[in-house]
């Protein structure tokens, strides 16, 4: 790069709390994470297909995606369903490296499609992802995404997700983030005409000294759309999270129904969770909700289990499993999620997270 | 043979104090009554016994065969053979009972490979629907189905001495009546021991018991046969407060 773009800071609303001050974006060489598809067959197109639901980048972050991105475009032919579960697998190898991989979902009318896209990278490589989705749904379609962040613990991600909603069609975007040193994804769906549905869903759990920031949008700009989204994380040990959403309801989207709840579990002493929703509606006639929680395992919970004989560390862990079982259980059809289910069973039982021996 | 037995016991909640010093022996194949008015202390003697969090015990003994219950951490009672049947089962979100179950079982080092035949079982005999074994614990049942999901881990788990909290609270006559034979059953198929805390009469009517305690302000204020059921029935609690 010629030019140093200018980095953000954390006074700006949208990166409060979060680490952006510790990023030093020179250190890191331009590079290319290595990427495999599975199913993708004909659906790949070529050219670049970015704009589709961004049309100028909202940040520097996804301008930069956008000078240097590396694409994936899959484009799905009107009325046609996909049958198998298209899976974009991004392996971040190169230390030192900083990458920006680009998935474009653009989705014809009346049609379907189920796509995973998984970030891997192993904890020894010190590495920037700088990812980037779009979807577009066009009338009627219906797009299933699920990103899985299984990123190691000395990578970093900067990671924007927007979707945009066309007549009656149906966008769900589904979030696991296990990995990272510092994760964080901005989710946006705009609904921009009648009928439109969106259901956002996430999974978060950190450990360690991970940090996992969530920036979410529901954005309703045309009458009768339906949005709702529903986040659940953990921290264990001193690891931190963020989650910050917005519902906003814009003058022309009367009759919508937008609904948002966050819960978050805190498992360590030193663990901390943030969670700031907020509304802004600029019509009467809509019905909103949300709801925000930040705590520890409830008692009544522990008790009721260990009341059969379950000892505090099994109870501990099937109530955290319990919490995430209920994200899992609402993952698209066809997604496997028996890897998610042991991948957050495999990390419960490494971080040794469990605070039942030393705190009762 | 197990004694469940319980001397002087008193317990506060805060600083108020709430047991003011209970005495009360059941032993294997006994079912006895506790009943009182609201604010008696019902349910804290139950949260006692068990050892649920925010209770604080002043004074006097809770034993199983001679082990000091106090002593021991919620889930060794449990594991020792005390079984409590919460008046309001907890909701615990994407946590299921089968797995509940599987997890109580081995901390007694009982076999859980035959697991899912038990459960079917024990499901048909209360009419139980099995597909609720598979949900979340107690998330969107009804009052009925709570209980009867309290029945079936008590017809799994075989405690020694079950401490009943209100079982007739909250479900429909059908479902009392399902759960109530069960635990009837359990005492002559297991001599297993029950402790039945109630407020209303209309438990007993399929749960005979054979020793009835009236329970008034943290104390056993008259203990009788069954016979002392039909008196309260018929006077009320006035005679005993």
């Amino acid at each position: 790069m010629n030019t140093t773009p200018v980095m953000p800071s954390a006074e700006e609303e949208i990166w409060r709390y979060s680490r952006i001050g510790e990023l030093d974006l020179t250190a890191f060489a331009p590079g290319a994470a290595r990427t495999e598809t599975v199913n993708a067959g004909a659906l790949r197109a070529t050219g670049t297909h970015a704009g589709v639901a961004m049309e100028t980048p909202a940040d520097v972050f996804a301008a930069l995606n956008r000078e240097h991105g590396n694409e994936i475009a899959l484009v799905v032919p009107r009325g046609h369903a996909v049958e198998q579960v298209i899976e974009v697998v991004h392996h971040v190898e190169a230390d030192g490296t900083v990458s920006y991989p680009r998935l474009v979902i653009d989705a014809g009318e009346d049609s379907e499609v189920t796509v995973v896209e998984r970030f891997v990278s192993s904890d020894s490589v010190t590495a920037l992802v700088v990812p980037v989705l779009e979807v577009r749904a066009a009338r009627s379609a219906r797009v299933n995404y699920v990103a899985v962040n299984q990123l190691g613990t000395r990578t970093w991600q900067i990671g924007h997700q927007q979707a945009v909603g066309h007549r009656d069609s149906t966008i769900r975007l589904n979030t696991v983030a296990l990995g990272g040193d510092y994760a964080r994804v901005r989710a946006e769906a705009r609904l921009v005409e009648q009928g439109a549905s969106a259901q956002q869903l996430a999974l978060y759990f950190a450990s360690g000294t991970q940090m996992h920031d969530f920036r979410t949008l529901q954005h309703h700009v045309a009458p009768r759309t339906h949005s709702d989204l529903l986040f659940k994380g953990a921290v264990g040990g001193s690891a931190r999270s963020v989650y910050t959403g917005l519902i906003h309801i814009a003058k022309n989207a009367a009759h919508s129904e937008a609904f948002q709840t966050n819960r978050n579990l805190t498992l360590g002493e030193g663990a901390w969770a943030e969670s700031v929703p907020n509304l802004e509606i600029e019509t009467n006639e809509v019905k909103c909700s949300h709801a925000s929680t930040v705590g520890s395992i409830e008692d009544d919970h522990r008790f009721y289990l260990e009341s059969r004989g379950v000892p505090p560390e099994v109870a501990e862990r099937l109530i955290v499993s319990g919490f995430f079982n209920d994200v899992l259980e609402r993952m698209p059809r066809g997604v496997d999620v028996e890897p998610l289910r042991r991948a957050v069973a495999d990390k419960l039982a490494a971080e040794a997270v469990l605070t039942a021996g030393a705190a009762s | 043979m197990s004694t469940l037995e319980i001397k002087g016991l008193r317990a506060a909640v805060g600083d108020k104090e709430i047991l003011k010093g209970i005495d009360l022996t059941v032993r294997s194949g006994e079912v006895h009554a506790i009943m009182g008015p609201n604010g008696a202390g019902k349910s804290t003697l139950s949260a006692v016994i068990m050892g649920k969090p925010g209770y604080t015990v002043l004074g006097g003994t809770v034993t199983l065969d001679g082990e000091d219950m106090l002593a021991l951490p919620t889930w060794q009672r449990a594991v020792r053979g005390l079984h409590l049947v919460m008046q309001y089962p907890t909701e615990v979100p994407g946590v299921h009972v089968d797995e509940v179950l599987v997890e109580a079982l081995a901390a007694r080092g009982r076999d859980t490979a035959a697991l899912a035949g038990i459960i079917d079982a024990e499901a048909r005999r209360i009419n139980f629907d099995p597909e609720l074994v598979t949900r979340a614990l107690n998330v969107d049942l009804s009052g009925g189905e709570k209980k009867r999901n309290e029945t079936l881990q008590l017809g799994v788990l075989e405690p020694r001495i079950a401490i009943l909290d209100e079982l007739d609270s909250g479900l429909d006559i059908d479902a009392l009546r399902d759960c109530a034979r069960r635990v009837e059953a359990a005492t002559h198929e297991n001599n297993l021991g029950v402790l039945a805390i109630t407020h209303y009469v209309r438990l007993l009517e399929e749960l005979k018991p054979d020793v009835v305690h009236i329970l008034s302000d943290g104390r056993i204020v008259k203990t009788g046969g069954s016979e002392l059921a039909d008196t309260l029935e018929r006077d009320g609690y006035a005679a005993f407060v």
